[in-house]
Order: C-alpha cells, then sequence, then structure tokens
C-alpha cells in the first residue's frame, strides 16, 4: 500500500517540492517515534512551513478520504505517531518560530514544532521560564506536549502540559480554526482547551500555543536521601507530602538503577542503599531554608541512612545528573528495556512495587525502577534483548501485568507517556464498553471521517472483546489480593 | 458531617425515566449559583441528598466526594488535616456543593497561582444523557489514558452529564499568611502588581478595590516575613475575611447590581467605559459596574484581547458565544446527551433547542 496518486499530485500543487517527501530514503526516519519497536514506512510525509499550508493538507485529505497523522518531533514513547501506509504523515517540525514573548502578562506565542526548551531558553532573559519538563525536553517540540499533555519532573508543584497552556489554535479536518483560550483565564463555554490536551492528535492539528511562564524561582535546593530498604523509601514519600511539603520534585530510583546510574555517571550516589529519593525544594531563599530543615529532619526521624542537601548550583546539578541519566545508564545493562508508564496512588508504592519484583521473577527479566513518586508515575523498566528469542513478546506480556496491576490499585496505565498504539488492549481493563463508546463519539463530534490518527489512543469493541481473556480470565480478576476501590 | 447517602441509583432511574418519556431534568445541587446559570426548565434532579465522601487520604493530595456534599463541609473536613481546595470555590450565600462548583467552574482569588479548579480536577464518575454510570480519569495525580472528559464536565453546567462524584487534587494549607495593603488608584496598583507577579515572590492573591490594593502572600513563615518586608505596605489583621468576602461576593462593592466579569490580560490597560472597578487575579479578573450595556464593554474587553460577560443577574446573562467553536459544541451536547435531557437550553441557549429539532 502507498498514497494514492490523486492525493499525492494534489499535495504536490499546494506544497513546495521541498515541503513533500516521497523518496522511501528521506521517509525512513519517520517510520517509527520514540516507540521504536513500531515501525511504518508513510505514505507520503508532508513537512509544511505555513498555517495555510496546514489547512491545504487537511482539506485534500478530508476531501481524498486519506488518513492523515500528525508528528511533532517524534519522541514519543508510545507510537502515538505512528504512520499510514496508504496516509499522510503530517510532520510540524518546520512551523518553529517563537511568535511572541509578552514578559508582563508571563505568556508566550509560539507555534507547535517549536521545541520545549527553547521556549525556556528564549524568555530565561526575562526571569521567566516555561515549567513542564519532560525528560526529552531538550527535543520535543511543544505541539507534540500538548498532544500528549506530557509531564515531566516538576509536575507535582507546577502541574502538566494543561495546566501550563492558556491557549490553544486548532485546525480541524472538517477546516474549522478554533481559537481556545488565549491571554485570559478561564473563557465560558466547553473546556475544549482541555480537552485538546492529551488527544494524541485525534481531535485536530495544533497550529499555535500560547505558554504561561513562570518567574524562575530565587533557589533551588536537592535533598538526596538513601533508605536501607524500597518500603521505607515509599513511605517517606507520603510523609514528606503529609507534612505540608509539595516539593518541586520528588523523584526515587531503586538499587538497580542507582548502581547502573553510578556506573555511567558517577553522580555519587550511596550505591549500598536499596532506594534514595531525590527531593527537590524551591522558592524564595528563606522558605527554601524552612522547608530544607523541616525535610532533613524528618527524613532523620524516618531512618534514612544517609541525608546530603546540596550546598551550591552546580552541586545540585551534579546530584541530579545520576537522575538525568538513569535511563541510558538502564540501557547499558541490556541490549533493550521497555519503559512503563503507569500511576498508583502512593500510598500503594510499597506493595506495588514489591508485586513488580514478583513478575520479574515469574518472566524471567530484570526490572529497573526510576520514577516520579511524588505524583505515583511509575517508571518500571524492563530489560530484555531483543535478539533473544521469545524476550520482547514476554517484556511487552510483563508490561501488560504491570498495567493491570497499575489499575487494580486504583491508578492508571499512563501517567504521561500517552496511550498511542502501545496500550491500547491496556485501555480495555481500565475502561467499560460504555465509556469507550463515549469516547468514540467525543472523537465522531470532531472527526467524524475517523481520518485523524485512526485507530490509536481509543481501541474498539472488537479488539477489547477479542482480548478481552487478558483482564478477566475465566471470571477471575487479576491480582486478586489486592484491594480494590 | 454530611450525611453519608449514595443515591446514584435512583440519579440513574430519573434520567432513564426521562429519557424514556422525552421530559428534561433540570439539575440542582444545593442551588446555590440558580442566579448564574438561568433557567433550564424541566423538572427538577435533585443531587443534594447523593452525598459524603468516598475517600480521603491526606498523603495522598486527593479527596473523592459524591457531587452533593456541602463544601463547606469538605473545608471544615480539609482544614483539619491542615488542607485545603486550594482553588477556592466560591460558597455564595454560605452554601454550594461539590458537584455545583464543578458544573459552574468558578475559583476564588488565588485562581492565578493555585491553578483553577478545571486544574485540580483529576476524575468524574457521571451519568451521561443516555442513562449510563461513567468514569473518566482517576484518583492520581497524572493520567492520560483517554480523552480528559473530567475537566470538559467543569464549566458545563451539567449539560454533558450529571456529576455523580469528583475527585479533586488537595493542597497543604500555608504554614503563614500575610496580607499587605497599599493605598494607590487602580492603574498605579496594577503596575505593582504586574511588576512583583514577574518576580518569584510567594504572591497568592491580590484585590484593588475602593483605592486600596491588598495583596496576599502564603508560605512558609521566614519566607513571608522576609517577602512582606520586602514588599512593604500595612499588614491587614483578619486577612481571611476579607479574601473570603471577595471569593463569595459579600464584599460591599457587590452589593445591589450584579458586576460585569471583564477577563483581561493580566497587564491590560483598563477598558475605557466608565464605572467602578474591581480588580483581582493579579490583572486577569475585573470587574465593573457600569450603566454601559455588557455588548459594548465586551467589545472594548475584546480591543484589549479581552471578554467582558454578564455574572448572572441582568435577564439570561450575556454571555457572547464563540461562533467557530459553537459547531463543536453542539456535537459534544449531541455526544454525551442525543436528546437533550440533560439542563437543556443551559450554558447556550441554541444547543438544547437545536439538537432537539434535529433529533426529533
Amino acid at each position: 500500500m502507498s498514497i494514492d496518486p490523486a492525493t499525492l499530485k494534489r499535495l504536490q500543487t499546494i506544497l513546495p517540492p521541498n515541503c513533500l517527501v516521497t523518496d522511501p530514503r528521506a521517509k525512513k526516519p519517520f517510520e517509527t517515534d520514540g516507540l521504536t519497536a513500531v515501525k511504518q514506512m508513510p505514505g507520503v510525509v508532508v513537512l509544511p512551513e505555513t498555517v495555510e499550508q496546514v489547512r491545504a493538507i487537511l482539506r485534500v485529505c478530508r476531501e481524498q478520504r486519506v488518513p492523515v497523522v500528525t508528528r511533532g518531533a517524534g519522541t514519543g514513547l508510545s507510537g502515538g505517531a505512528r504512520p499510514q501506509a496508504d496516509g499522510v504523515l503530517l510532520g510540524l517540525s518546520k512551523l518553529s518560530r517563537i511568535l511572541e514573548i509578552d514578559p508582563d502578562n508571563r505568556i508566550a506565542r509560539v507555534e507547535p514544532g517549536v521545541r520545549n526548551l527553547a521556549i525556556s531558553d528564549a524568555v530565561a532573559q526575562y526571569g521567566l521560564y516555561y515549567a513542564p519538563d519532560p525528560s526529552s525536553q531538550i527535543a520535543c517540540s511543544i505541539g507534540g506536549n500538548v498532544a500528549e499533555n506530557s509531564g515531566g519532573v516538576h509536575c507535582l508543584k507546577y502541574g502538566l502540559t494543561v495546566h501550563n497552556v492558556l491557549g490553544l489554535t486548532v485546525q480541524t479536518l472538517e477546516g474549522d480554526e478554533l481559537v481556545l483560550g488565549g491571554a485570559t483565564l478561564d473563557s465560558p463555554g466547553y473546556d475544549l482547551l482541555a480537552l485538546m490536551n492529551g488527544s494524541e492528535g485525534m481531535l485536530g492539528v495544533v497550529t499555535e500555543v500560547t505558554v504561561r511562564l513562570l518567574p524562575v524561582p530565587a533557589t533551588k535546593r536537592l535533598v538526596l536521601v538513601a533508605f536501607a530498604s524500597l518500603e521505607a523509601a515509599a513511605n517517606a514519600v507520603g510523609r514528606i507530602i503529609a507534612s505540608g511539603i509539595v516539593p518541586a520534585g520528588l523523584e526515587m530510583m531503586d538499587a538497580r538503577a542507582i548502581a547502573a546510574a553510578e556506573a555511567f555517571v558517577g553522580a555519587g550516589y550511596p550505591t549500598d542503599a536499596a532506594a534514595i529519593l531525590l527531593c527537590e525544594l524551591d522558592g524564595t531563599h528563606d522558605e527554601v531554608d524552612d522547608q530544607c530543615g523541616q525535610v532533613q529532619r524528618l527524613m532523620k526521624s524516618l531512618r534514612a541512612t544517609d541525608v546530603r542537601v546540596s550546598s551550591s548550583d552546580a552541586e545540585r546539578d551534579r546530584m541530579w545528573l545520576g537522575r538525568k541519566a538513569a535511563f541510558p545508564a538502564v540501557g547499558r545493562l541490556a541490549p533493550d528495556y521497555y519503559c512503563m508508564d503507569g500511576t498508583i496512588p502512593r500510598a500503594r508504592l510499597g506493595e506495588v512495587l514489591r508485586a513488580i519484583e514478583k513478575l520479574s521473577g515469574e518472566f524471567e527479566l530484570a526490572v529497573a525502577n526510576v520514577f516520579h513518586a511524588g505524583d505515583g508515575n511509575l517508571h518500571p523498566l524492563i530489560l530484555y534483548d531483543a535478539n533473544a528469542p521469545g524476550q520482547l513478546d514476554r517484556a511487552e506480556k510483563m508490561g501488560g501485568r504491570i498495567l493491570d496491576l497499575c489499575v487494580a490499585v486504583g491508578g492508571t496505565i499512563t501517567g504521561e507517556h500517552g496511550v498511542g498504539v502501545e496500550k491500547l488492549d491496556s485501555m480495555c481493563g481500565q475502561f467499560s464498553a460504555a465509556e469507550l463508546e463515549q469516547f468514540h463519539r467525543l472523537k465522531a463530534a470532531f472527526d467524524p471521517a475517523g481520518l485523524m490518527n485512526p485507530g490509536k489512543a481509543i481501541p474498539t469493541l472488537a479488539r477489547c472483546a477479542e482480548i478481552g481473556g487478558m483482564h478477566v480470565h475465566r471470571g477471575v480478576v487479576a491480582f486478586p489480593e489486592l484491594e480494590r476501590f | 458531617m454530611a450525611r453519608d447517602r449514595d443515591d446514584s441509583e435512583r440519579v440513574i432511574a430519573a434520567v432513564g425515566e426521562a429519557l424514556a418519556a422525552d421530559a428534561p431534568l433540570a439539575i440542582c445541587g444545593r442551588g446555590s449559583k440558580a442566579f448564574l446559570a438561568g433557567d433550564s426548565g424541566g423538572a427538577m434532579l435533585a443531587i443534594g441528598d447523593h452525598s459524603g465522601v468516598i475517600d480521603y487520604r491526606h498523603d495522598e493530595l486527593v479527596m473523592t466526594a459524591r457531587a452533593g456534599t456541602p463544601l463547606v463541609e469538605l473545608r471544615r473536613l480539609l482544614s483539619a488535616q491542615q488542607q485545603t481546595m486550594a482553588f477556592d470555590p466560591p460558597t455564595f450565600a454560605g452554601d454550594g456543593s461539590l458537584g455545583g462548583a464543578v458544573a459552574a467552574g468558578l475559583s476564588g482569588p488565588g485562581r492565578p497561582w493555585y491553578g483553577a479548579l478545571r486544574d485540580a480536577v483529576l476524575g468524574v464518575t457521571i451519568v451521561n444523557g443516555l442513562g449510563e454510570r461513567l468514569r473518566f480519569g482517576g484518583s492520581v495525580m497524572k493520567n492520560v489514558a483517554g480523552y480528559d472528559v473530567s475537566r470538559l464536565m467543569v464549566g458545563a453546567l451539567g449539560t454533558l452529564g450529571v456529576l455523580l462524584d469528583v475527585s479533586v487534587k488537595v493542597l497543604p494549607l500555608p504554614r503563614a499568611e500575610a496580607t499587605c495593603v497599599f493605598e494607590l488608584d487602580r492603574e498605579a496598583a496594577l503596575a505593582r502588581v504586574v511588576e512583583w507577579a514577574r518576580t518569584p515572590l510567594p504572591l497568592s492573591a491580590t484585590c484593588h478595590v475602593d483605592g486600596r490594593l491588598r495583596v496576599r502572600l502564603s508560605g512558609t513563615e521566614k519566607g513571608i516575613r522576609a517577602a512582606a518586608a520586602q514588599i512593604g505596605g500595612e499588614q491587614l489583621p483578619h486577612a481571611a475575611k476579607f479574601w473570603d468576602s471577595l471569593r463569595d461576593q459579600t464584599h460591599r462593592y457587590f452589593d445591589g447590581a450584579r458586576p460585569l466579569r471583564v477577563a483581561l490580560p493580566s497587564a491590560s490597560a483598563f477598558p475605557d467605559v466608565p464605572g467602578e472597578w474591581l480588580t483581582e487575579w493579579g490583572g486577569a479578573q475585573r470587574w465593573l459596574k457600569t450603566e454601559v450595556p455588557a455588548a459594548e464593554v465586551d467589545a472594548a474587553a475584546r480591543r484589549l484581547g479581552g471578554r467582558a460577560t454578564a455574572f448572572g443577574g441582568r435577564s439570561n446573562g450575556y454571555q457572547p458565544l464563540d461562533e467557530g467553536a459553537l459547531k463543536y459544541y453542539r456535537r459534544l451536547k449531541h455526544a454525551f446527551d442525543p436528546h437533550a435531557i440533560l439542563n437543556r437550553g443551559r450554558l447556550f441557549a441554541e444547543i438544547g433547542r437545536e439538537e432537539r429539532a434535529r433529533t426529533a
């Protein structure tokens, strides 16, 4: 299958040659996103330079009834940008201008292809920054962040993308331009702005984003705390929150992740610890002073084996280094790893980590845990070797079991990476048929023809029926030993 | 405490019966915001008895409660654990339910710094217009599975579903607060606030009215002492009373005819309209008492990148509709409530009537 000639011809008339990619070698980089196990050569790649071109492309797709998949920087981790063999891959990387910086209103208006970090870089001269910082922030684009409602290390205090986007311009497949929100707060009417965040390119194409900027905190300090057991570390997370402190970031790493990070970058982490917490506190000097003292006292009372506080920006950056390099560091332990993204209520951290350990034994695959403990967002990394027969399959099955576990304790299958194609099956376990049908009707309100990113994010009922046995096997619910609510 | 009572079966049955009889329902929580929403006709579906806290753990920062639970009781429960709904929903006439707060989508004086009510909503259970009980979102901070239907319910005035329960993020109460007062005219006050908002001060609310600017600082004791010393001004005693009166519109500025709500970019100049202003949210929300018609104020606000809307009171309210979005509003209404059973004609009058004509 490939793109039909009539569609290609029409695209050639509306786009200059440098905006159209048809050569298979040139199309190759677009066959996958950050979920590299999923590959599909696109029918054609279009790289518009103007919003007018985006609108013209959508018109062609609508009239030719050709599917269109929108792509940002291609760093997504759930296959949300997997192309269609007979479709158009709409890359927005050339729409990369910062249109306006308004320091008095603390906003920036940018095109969707602007890189996340480029926004903070551009506004640093005003003492401002853009808060959400997914780990791919050096490469990922703001349009992609909106599509996935991306998070990062600082969500607990500063929120996800949806909390930091004030306005969007969205093009629908039917040719309408929706201007949602803007420089003001809380417009009357349905909150389509919130709805677009995390909609995975299923409802429209974002062509402009107004982001909220925050003053750079006067001080940031990092407290590193080591524990002799995972449970003790998990318990400490809840105690920090309960004590009335909302840390800017609260991360956890287990022994395998600590060892890998140490071997990779030598951040000075205690390698004899079963787990470490990294607790970042920010604010004015006096506030951070107060909170640092409070956290240190609390951690000592919870029998931490080691408590260190950064005394300079350089030391703080060094202490963060091991966490920031954790994924590539774990990547050195095995040829491949599979990154999960479930979120659970914090109180269940200890038992869920134990259950993951058990699954690791059952599937004979090692797991390293690096995650956003403060908001309960787990990133178990399942280590495997794609060249060893059966290992990828085992890793995927084990991943599915971990997500079932997250749902069983009252959590969710994805905290920040999205469903894409990767977690379609797990969606069947989290939502009822009526809920999935409601999602499909919502999608149809924006895209009745079903041409935008077809087959992603929400599984069909037929698919769920087929795999039904995965979740309720002969009437037996997964993880019957766990209390449900 | 509120009665702990699960009335959801009755609510689901009521929607089913209304659907079968093609008789619309007007959803009512505690009725404290009836003045805002306009008339929707139909038989009253009371959810005030569907109340009680389903789950609250202070170390999770999440609370799940039934929609009819009174806000004042939730406030009491949370403050006993030194926590708060930081979006601080108005309790007009001292009342209001959690479901009503979500349906109206209103937030208090701290909104620019703590986030809006919609920011804190993590999950909902609803009954849609087909009488189906549906759960979206969850009780965890981060959740991107499926479309964000939970936040779509915020401000939808019950037109997309009857809320059964809601999970919201709560926050620790600040350990210390101070409110500093400055004698300034409204332009000078705005300039001051805009300048401070660009710096990392622990601001949590601002309000200018009657020639006085009040600035609230929230944080740790040492942090607030230092910040208050830095910005200066007189300290306001019993400041919580003032901020509550602003939130609940019991401050004397709100006596008499209800002012227009003018949403503007926070640093924007004031629209050139005669009247009496109250400025809050760092400049992003301003209230105007004026004789000038709402449509004219709106036109002036739009020239500055803002909007003016009536906040109840005037006949049916002035809620100018965004033409581009209307088509999608209608379709969303249809996707959730195809027979326009729920709060028919509310929010945007056109939706209920036209959907009904189409599906009849």
